[in-house]
């Protein structure tokens, strides 16, 4: 893909910081417009300082990269304009109401009043905030602070929205309300860019994912050719207690032999990947393997990243 | 969108925070020269013989002292406002991170607190000279140079303070600054006491610290007593302090921001 045809272009990006740590080693990527694009890996894979160059926030080391056709090094002033930024930390001004937080920001961004009302009126109304516009910031529930950050971040109409782990510390009904805003950012048209380390996350909003691991992009694709790609259809969980897994000490591996395509051995219970999970139970309970519980169900995104790289998403 | 807008709008948050609260920083500006003047200024200046007097230059002890706690309030004010908020916006409330996800760079965010401070300073100055004024203390209409120069005291301070403030990783290092710079700049700049009474060595010392200019410019100015020779290097001392600091609180701001 040509980097005309991408709203954000990277080849070779690398961010080493002064102290000589390299937190993204020579990633390529392309986010195309209208798609919800997502980086998925563990806390310090490198998806923030990712973000951060795409922002124009953090200097670009080595290697190219361009956002909305425009070069972070010389152009930064004219793609923020165009970039409306969530961060992962929230950052909202807690001295102004809630209202006067969407109409401060877009005098940063140079907008007229009058268009700068009219937004943040729909912007209010959009992520459900209309009736505490009044409020100071700070007695707001986490959710609603996420969601004042979101609409803060469309004040300028942007032409691609950088969200950085939108949800993490949200309960899961401030979750839910969140995607479900966030789906209808990306129905309306908008560039998204997100980075998680929740895989529910990434399978929900992502239209395209790499997935980070060490500074470098270990896989990329769909949530759904990723999971065809690096897993199998289903997976069996097996649970067994301690005294059985002392018992059977080294054994127990060996009786499970031949039971799946792949066995993962994770300190709490042991992963099967199978095409058919109950197939495999069947067997299993055959062989009369002392199983405390087994749990059958599809791969997920967890899976794929356990596969590429041996470890679990969130440690 | 210019630098200067930008600083603009900078500056307008600040207004936005600060327009709810105005009357009570306002009316405490009025109140803390009148009890300062009252307690010091007739307290203490009426227990002074005529003799003494000969030190302040032949002058009342009031009339010496206010204009020198004018000068002293544009540093503490300056202090204040370009520690903790600054301190705040960089790493607590992380206001600055916000603003520079917008077209406002780290130049207008500086500029715009620095006009910021010039705005707080220039008011309260010139309700200082009004308390100073009721207190018959300015003997001529150039009484009215001493708010700019306090402005460009407070400026100063600030751009200094801010230059240090982004440096700093937590609140440790203000306190060292109140106890150590501030403080001691407060009592010995010929604010309360002429220098004369200093020993040499420690007049020197003074000459080459901030405050005492701010100090000498401002009485002089209320006073009506510029010296013609001495006034520019005071001036200039001031000037080329705020130019540092402003040049160092960009620098030092970016490089923090860009951690």
């Amino acid at each position: 893909m040509s980097s005309q045809q991408s709203l954000v272009h990277a080849r070779a990006l690398t961010k080493r910081y002064a102290n000589g740590f390299t937190a993204v080693d020579g990633i390529d990527f392309d986010v195309r417009p209208g798609k919800a694009f997502g980086f998925l890996g563990p806390n310090g894979a490198g998806k923030t300082s990712t973000m951060r160059m795409i922002a124009c926030s953090s200097p670009v080391t080595e290697g190219t990269l361009s956002v909305i056709g425009m070069d972070p090094r010389t152009q930064a002033r004219e793609i923020k304009a165009k970039l409306g930024v969530v961060p992962q930390h929230d950052n909202l001004d807690t001295e102004l109401t809630v209202r006067e937080n969407l109409e401060m920001y877009a005098r940063y961004f140079d907008i007229p009043r009058d268009v700068a009302n009219r937004r943040t009126d729909e912007l209010l109304e959009f992520v459900q905030l209309d009736e505490r516009a009044k409020d100071q910031v700070e007695p707001l529930s986490g959710g609603m602070k996420r969601r004042l950050t979101i609409a803060r971040a469309l004040i300028n109409d942007p032409e691609l929205v950088i969200l950085d782990e939108p949800t993490t510390g949200l309960d899961p009904q401030a979750r839910h309300l969140l995607w479900e805003r966030l789906y209808q950012l990306k129905r309306r048209g908008a560039t998204l860019i997100i980075t998680t380390h929740y895989m529910d996350e990434a399978e929900q909003l992502c239209d395209h994912l790499v997935v980070m691991d060490k500074a470098k992009i270990v896989a990329e694709g769909s949530p759904r050719q990723l999971i065809d790609q690096h897993s199998t259809k289903e997976v069996l969980e097996l649970r067994f207690t301690d005294a059985v897994r002392e018992d059977l000490n080294g054994q127990l591996n060996g009786q499970l032999d031949g039971l799946a395509d792949r066995i993962e051995e994770l300190p709490d219970r042991h992963l099967l990947y199978t095409e058919n999970g109950e197939r495999t139970l069947e067997q299993v309970n055959l062989r009369k393997i002392p199983v405390e519980s087994a749990l059958v169900r599809r791969s997920s995104m967890e899976d794929v990243f356990l596969r590429l790289t041996g470890r679990s998403l969130v440690e | 969108m210019t630098v200067l807008a930008a600083s603009g709008r900078v500056w307008q948050r600040n207004w936005l925070v600060y327009k709810r609260l105005w009357h009570r920083s306002l009316a405490f500006g009025f109140l803390q020269p009148v009890l300062f003047l009252t307690a010091m200024g007739i307290g203490i200046g009426a227990l002074l013989t005529p003799a003494s007097l000969e030190a302040f230059g032949g002058v009342e002890f009031i009339d010496w002292l206010g204009p020198g706690l004018l000068a002293a309030m544009a540093m503490q004010t300056a202090t204040f406002e370009s520690t903790y908020p600054i301190m705040n916006k960089i790493m607590w409330g992380r206001n600055y991170e916000a603003m520079l996800s917008t077209p406002v760079g780290i130049r207008s965010i500086v500029g715009g607190e620095l006009a910021w401070g010039a705005f707080r300073i220039g008011t309260l100055a010139t309700i200082f000279l009004v308390v100073l004024a009721l207190f018959g203390i300015p003997r001529s209409p150039m009484a009215i140079l001493a708010i700019p120069v306090a402005v460009l005291v407070g400026v100063a301070f600030s751009a200094c303070l801010i230059a240090f403030t982004a440096t700093q990783k937590n609140d440790v290092g203000f306190s060292a600054i109140f106890r150590f710079v501030i403080n001691p700049l407060f009592l010995f700049s010929g604010t309360f006491f002429p220098l004369t009474q200093l020993p040499d060595e420690l007049q020197v010392v003074a000459w080459a610290t901030p405050l005492f200019h701010g100090v000498e410019l401002i009485r002089g100015a209320i006073l009506d007593q510029l010296d013609p020779l001495a006034a520019p290097l005071h001036l200039g001392y001031l000037l080329l302090m705020f130019g540092i600091g402003a040049w160092l609180a960009e620098r030092n701001l970016a490089r923090r921001m860009a951690d």
